[in-house]
């Protein structure tokens, strides 16, 4: 079975949704507090959305610092899978395990609400059960949601398929209406939706599961 | 010695600043005109304690560049506000 880890950060809020999330399609999830040194054991660590040390400073400026955070670059460099969701996200970017930054949303609106997504790479841990244009709708819930980088980033992540999602309709400002990417790799992965809240066609949608089921599909590492 | 150094971040050239263009768009309807190019940032104060002058500045530097800022999206600026006696 496969093993998740999720971290904690005091400031947290959407740990129980990864949680359950991932534990309903078959996965043995546990949560782990930011101070664990030692993540091995688990095939796959996810940064939960939330306010980790309270957004301070900048979204993630401060959780970069967690002693989890050198536990889960050694666990990324190992080819184990990394999903950041939301202000996980933001703390992949800080931590510069993801290129780019997150920056205020541009019309400086707090956005929850629900966005259509264009799966635009099947190639991470994230997509790969997905099919290459397929739409999802899944929702967004963020302040810092603007994804940010340099022309020579945007063109380097346009080329290698590392922009695994984008907004159908940019709701906050993003560049190349980038929604989620991952790393070269393909193993660690961030996005601003949350697919977590997505899981069940009850509550509004269920196409968060195809993204959670590629998540926790048992793999070789990369 | 202690020397008192203010640290400035504000947004790299070319990164959008929503918050500096929404406030500089409030300015005319409060009476305010000619004001151009309003940008928000943030402002830290610290005692830093060091040998000199240039070394309260380098730690303070290198401070702003690993925490205060992120490099990807803004700059950081450290200058000497006051020296205090020791």
């Amino acid at each position: 079975m496969t093993r998740i880890a999720v971290v904690v950060f005091p400031g947290s809020n959407c740990e129980y949704d990864a949680l359950t999330g991932v534990e309903s399609l078959g996965a043995d999830a546990e949560l782990v507090w930011h101070s664990t040194k030692d993540l091995s054991g688990f095939d796959g660590v996810i940064l939960p959305g939330g306010f980790a040390h309270g957004d301070y400073l900048r979204p993630g400026a401060l959780a970069r610092f967690s002693p989890v955070m050198d536990a889960v670059a050694r666990f990324a460099e190992d080819g184990g899978a990394v999903l950041g969701i939301c202000n996980g996200f933001q703390v992949l970017t800080e931590a510069g395990l993801l290129p780019g930054a997150l920056q205020k949303n541009a019309g400086l609106k707090f956005l929850c609400q629900p966005t259509t997504l264009t799966v635009t790479s099947t190639d991470s841990i994230l997509t790969a059960n997905a099919t290459l244009g397929q739409e999802l709708v899944i929702p967004i819930n963020h302040f810092s949601g603007a994804y940010v980088c340099d022309d020579e980033t945007l063109a380097r992540l346009e080329g290698s398929g590392q922009i695994i999602l984008r907004y159908v309709e940019n709701p906050n400002g993003s560049r190349g209406n980038i929604a989620g990417l991952a790393n070269e790799r393909g193993n660690v992965v961030g996005l601003m939706p949350h697919p977590e809240r997505a899981m069940s066609t009850l509550l509004g949608s269920a196409d968060g599961r195809v993204l959670l089921e590629s998540f926790v599909a048992p793999r070789v590492r990369a | 010695m202690n020397f008192l150094v203010v640290v400035e971040v504000t947004l790299r050239r070319g990164i959008a600043d929503p918050e500096g263009a929404t406030i500089e768009r409030a300015l005319p309807a409060l009476g305010f005109s000619g004001v151009s190019n309003v940008q928000a940032g943030k402002s830290f104060r610290m005692n830093v304690e060091a040998e000199n002058e240039d070394a309260a500045l380098d730690k303070a530097t290198a401070l702003a560049e690993r925490l205060l800022s992120n490099p990807v999206i803004e700059d950081a600026v450290a200058r000497l506000a006051e020296v205090h006696a020791t």
